[in-house]
Parts: structure tokens; sequence; C-alpha cells
């Protein structure tokens, strides 16, 4: 069961040999994916880290339109929400798919269309907006060209994934392919919706939360949750806890979730009947997010040290606790009494990177620290790289969380007293608005790090490894 | 036995997401779509819709919300920021730009809060000059920097001279306000909705 035996011993296992022809029919589609997701994330890292420093130099590159604060925020958000991390979970569900349904990919031409209208999508509308063409509805900038190709790119990809799903040549579906399923079908009718923008005033601002809360929904958490269940038991190598608990977990998720958006509008001018329903159902979130939490740690328990040497199982349980992390704090946030204090804050902000990053991207990277060496047939060089990204990243999003949720918490405290002057919620914010941006150059390095490790492994450069950097420290370990 | 299974994991997919959109936009749509904006309401002019445009392109909404709390739920009331926002205040906001982040103070009232056009347009060109401590960005290309000189002939030629303090602008400049910076101060003056309302909007 250790993952790294599949390649020398295929000649003995029909598994196995099935598993590499799995590997081989997704290679290209996946490689195109990863790649593109991470030119993006590059490029969404150095918007958002001048974003950040834009809070503490407001002057600074003040003068050119398409770099103001309000132009470079959107563009940071799209790139890394539809750049890095979207083209990143198409890659996952590829692979994970062909390997779940221990079948090649089909109708692989739909997945290279599908790549490169996303990329054409996601750079004509981060043009766009820095341009000045946003439509002005948070996570829903881009113009309706962009959308178009994106939508389009995505139907491209659940076709292929549901088409291969078709000849699946199992007889048991895994409770990541559950996720990857709903996922494809879910994603592609939320984005058009929402899209559609038939609404105005205040329903409209409900549409927004109900697509921007569910894009979580739909998108970021199934891809990090799919992934998880995959990589844990596979890495450690043994089944995962329970089968039962992973159902209710699903289907409570889908219940639940899907109400939650409207607690981003807690004391707006929407009806009130509206708000409690979200507010119910955020806090109903506990059972799903409790559940995959018991069955990840009732799988792990017993094997961390087995996180000291698998970079793959290092970032992914990093990842899972973060997804425990940020639905409790998701849950606490609609509760009104929390609300009021902390909506309309940073708070919100440092949330929202607690989950698309200490969750989701956490789960990417140790995805494709996985699956890489098994598409170039290569194994990664310098493993003490991969080791400063992991820390680098880790310290730099947690540094990132607490300055965003404590610096958040004073803003809202200040602004609900209505003795401090307005500017008081701005200077107090201040120092933890500095905090921040350190976690994010600290992150900014780290990925430059990953991104070098990446490159080696498409050119197939660096030191030579016949076997994967962490088996030498084990075995080390184990003498 | 397979397919049955899998259609009812589709059904359940599909039913789920369909649920959670009829709730959470559908039946509002329905109910706030039979409320009438208020009689002193008034649809914005050409001039605001222009400034509307230009608050959106440059992403004020990322800073500035337009939605204010009742009285209990933080402090809108106590800082005179106006009574509690309704649905029938919306009406005419297409797109919505209620917004989700108070870096800045929120803007529903702004123009009844601060009604001097020069105020705006100085604090536009630098809010520091204003506002100190603010961490709000310029916008100096809403504006024209010209030759102090000419200030008589901007005057005869109609146009807007902004009195920015000597200390935030380059030396012998004078500042003038494009069109962009105009319409985008009518429409900051237009958030004005301190009218009362009745029960049904």
């Amino acid at each position: 069961m250790s993952p790294d035996s599949d390649i020398s011993k295929v000649e003995e296992s029909p598994e196995l040999s099935s598993r590499v022809t799995s590997d081989e029919s997704v290679s290209a589609p996946v490689l195109l994916f990863f790649s593109s997701s991470i030119l993006w994330l590059f490029v969404g890292t150095i918007l958002g880290l001048t974003t950040a420093l834009k809070f503490s130099f407001p002057d600074w590159l003040g003068s050119i339109p398409a770099l103001t604060f309000g132009r470079i925020r959107p563009a940071h958000l799209n790139a890394v929400v539809y750049g890095w991390s979207s083209m990143a979970i198409a890659a996952c569900y590829i692979w994970l798919t062909a390997r779940l349904c221990n079948t090649e990919i089909h109708w692989r031409r739909l997945l290279y269309i599908s790549a490169i209208l996303w990329n054409i999508g996601v750079l004509y509308g981060i043009i766009a907006i820095l341009n000045g063409g946003s439509q002005g509805q948070e996570w829903l900038e881009f113009p309706p060209a962009a959308v178009s190709v994106i939508a389009v790119a995505a139907i491209c990809l659940s076709f292929s994934i549901l088409r291969t799903f078709h000849s699946r040549r199992v007889t048991h579906i895994y409770v990541s392919l559950w996720y990857i399923l709903a996922s494809v079908v879910w994603f592609p009718i939320l984005y058009v919706i929402a899209n559609l923008h038939i609404y105005s005033g205040v329903t409209q601002a409900a549409v927004n939360w109900w697509y921007a809360h569910n894009l979580l929904t739909v998108w970021a958490t199934p891809a990090g949750l799919a992934a998880a269940y995959y990589f844990i038991p596979k890495v450690i190598g043994r089944p995962i806890h329970s089968y039962y608990l992973s159902l209710l977990g699903f289907w409570s998720f889908a219940l639940f979730y899907n109400w939650n958006g409207i607690h981003h509008l807690v004391g707006g001018p929407l009806p009130t009947w509206l708000i409690s329903v979200s507010i119910v159902a955020s806090v109903l979130m506990f059972i799903p997010v409790i559940t995959v939490a018991i069955n990840h740690h009732l799988t792990t328990v017993g094997h961390f040290d087995k996180l000291k040497y698998s970079p793959t199982l290092r970032f992914v349980v990093f990842g899972a606790m973060s997804y425990t992390a940020v639905s409790f704090q998701g849950s606490f946030e609609a509760i009104r009494s929390q609300s009021e204090i902390t909506h309309f804050t940073h708070y919100t902000v440092g949330h929202a990177h607690l989950g698309l990053y200490a969750f989701l991207t956490m789960i990417l990277f140790g995805a494709i620290y996985y699956i890489m060496p098994r598409l170039v047939k290569w194994e990664w060089p310098y493993p003490v790289l991969i080791k400063f990204h992991f820390w680098l990243v880790a310290i730099g999003i947690i540094l990132y969380v607490l300055s965003m949720n404590v610096g958040g918490v004073f803003q809202g405290l200040y602004m609900n007293d209505a003795s401090r002057p307005f500017i008081e919620s701005v200077e107090v914010t201040k120092p933890y608005l500095a905090a921040r941006s350190i976690g994010g150059a600290l992150i900014l390095v780290g990925q430059l790090l990953f991104i070098f490790l990446f490159s080696l492994m498409i050119l197939r450069k660096g030191a030579v490894r016949l076997t994967p950097p962490w088996r030498d420290e084990l075995e080390a370990a184990t003498k | 036995m397979m397919y049955i299974r899998a259609s009812i994991f589709f059904l359940g997919v599909l039913a789920t997401l369909f649920l959670g959109w009829a709730a959470l936009t559908f039946i509002p749509g329905i109910q706030i779509s039979e409320i009438k904006p208020p009689p002193e309401l008034k649809p914005y002019t050409e001039e605001q819709l222009r400034g509307r445009e230009i608050y959106m392109r440059n992403g004020c909404l990322y800073c500035h919300s337009q939605q204010t709390r009742p009285l209990g739920f933080g402090a809108d009331q106590k800082r005179n920021w106006g009574r509690p926002s309704v649905p029938g205040d919306y009406v005419y906001d297409k797109p919505q730009l209620l917004g989700t982040m108070r870096t800045g103070p929120d803007l529903f009232n702004i123009g009844a809060r601060q009604p001097s056009e020069d105020w705006h347009l100085i604090h536009l060109y630098n809010p520091r000059a204003t506002s100190p401590g603010s961490i709000m960005p310029p916008y100096p290309w809403l504006f024209e920097e010209e030759e102090e000189y000419s200030e008589q002939v901007f005057k005869a030629q109609g146009k807007r001279i902004v009195p920015v303090p000597v200390e935030y602008r380059p030396n012998g400049k004078v500042i003038i306000a494009t069109d962009d910076a105009l319409d985008l101060v009518a429409y900051l003056l237009s958030l004005n909705h301190t009218y009362s309302i009745t029960e049904k909007e």
C-alpha cells in the first residue's frame, strides 16, 4: 500500500498496471491544468501582496488607475479563485476520477479545450477588471465575455468527468468520487445562474452572496474534501475510518451548505426570515464538519509520525485541520452577536483566507506533490526545499489569519463604540495590516520555492532520485 | 441497480442546489419585487449614473458599505448614519452596491452627512488632505494639474477648480476636476436616504 510502489511493481499486479494506464491517460491535460494554475497562483499572489501593502502605503502606485486598490483587490480574488484554485481543482478532479473509476479518462480533447478556454477567460477577465470593466458584484466581477468562456470551459470539464464515470470499471463508488460528481454538476449551473444578473436591488445582493458562499459549497470544499478523503488513507495505507460517517457527512453538507450565503448580510435590509434561515443553516454546518473531522482524525490517529516524512500528508492534514477550523469559525460568524462585531471588518478577510488558503490551497499543494511524480515519472528533487515551502506558507498563513482576525475584532469593537471617532477603527488596525503583509510575503517566498520545484519537475531537471524524497528519512528513522 | 443508484444520487445533488436557490433567491425575489419605491426616492440622473459607474469601476464598494444597521445592532444609529435601510431604498440600484466592508465609513447617507462638493473633490484628490490618518487611496486621474497663472482663464472657461490646500498639491499647480470627478461627486451627494418610510417599504 505504500504510495511509491505503483511503478516498480506494475508487472506483478493488474490493479497497479491499471493505475498506470489511468495516470498515463490523464497526464497531458492534468499537466496543462496544473501548470496554468501555478502561473495564476504567482500572478494572484503578487496582486494580493500589492493589495495588502496598499493598506500601509495608500499613496504607493496611487496615480496609475489600473493599479488602484479597488481594482487590484478584485483582480487578486479572481486570479486566485478562477485561475489558481479552479484550474488546480480541475486537474485534481481529472486525475482522481480516472483513478477512482479505474479507467482511462474519456473525451480527453474536451479537457484540452477546457484548459485553453479557462486561461483565456481568466486572462481577459483580469485585464477587464484592471481596465475598469468590473461588473461591481463581489466574486462576479468578470464581464459577460469572460464569464461565457469560463462557463464553456467548466461544462467541457464536467462532460469529460461524467463520461468517464459512465464507463467506470468499479462497482463501489468511493466517497471522493461523490464529492467530485456533485461538484461538476453543481458548479456550471451555479456559475451560469448567478452571472445572468437578472435581479437588481437587495434581491441581487441575496443572489450575490448565495453565489459567493455557494462557490465554496459546490467547488472549493468538495475539491478539498475529495482530495483529503483520497490522500489521507492512501498515504497512511489504511481505509477511511467509517463509510457511514462519510455518507452522513456528504448529504448533510449538500443540504445545509447551500443555504448559508445570506449570513453575509446579517443586519442588512433583507427580510428577517431570510437571514434567520441562513444563520440556522450555518450553525447546522457543525454536523457535516464534525462528521468529516472525526472520520479523518480516526483514520490518521496513530500515524501522525508519517507527517514528518510525507509532504503530501503534511500539506493535506494541515488543510483538513484548517477545514474544521474555518467551518467552526464560519458558523460562529453567522451568529448575530458575533456578526455585529466582525461583519464589515478584516475578520472576514482572514476567514476567507483560512478557507481558500489554509484549507484548499494547502490540500492542492499536497495533491500536486503526490500526483506530479506519477505523471512525469520523476521524483521531486531537493526535498529540503519542500520543507521550506511548507513551513514558509504555513507560518505565513497562520500569521495572516491571526492578524486579520484579531485586528478585525478590534476594528469591529471600535466601530460599534459611538464615543470613538470612526477613524480610530482605522488606526487600530494598522499594525495588524502590517503583520498581514509580512504573512503574505512569507507565503510569496514559499510559493516561489514551490514554483521552482514544479518547473524542475516539468523539465525533469535537478537531483536525480529513484525513490520519493521521504523514503530515505523514513528508512533511516526505522533502523 | 447501479443506474438507479446513480440516478438517485444525481437527483439528490440537483435537488439540494435547487432548494437553496429557491429559498435564498427565488422566493425572496418574489417577496421583494412587490415592494414599491418610497415616493421621495428619486431615480438617478444621467450624471449620477455615470458617477455610479465610476464608483463601481474603481472598486469603492470594497471598503464602503451602503446599508445602515438598526438600533441595538452596531452603532450606526448612535453615529447618526441614518435610519435602518429597507429594501425599498434600493429599487433603482442596478446593480446593487450594498457592500460588505467598512474599512471606511458607510455611505448610505453621505450626501446628507457631508453635502460639500469641495470637500468630496479634495478628499478624492488626496484623502489625507481632509481626513488625517485615512488609508483611502487617492484618485489623481480624476483631476488635471495645470499651471497656476492660468487660474483666471479656467474660471472664464467654466472649469471647476478644486481648492486643495497648497501643501497637498504640486508646487505652482492648480487642480481642476474632470467630468468624471464631478459625476462621481454628484453620485455621492445623491446618496441621501433621510426621508421617512412607512411600514410597507
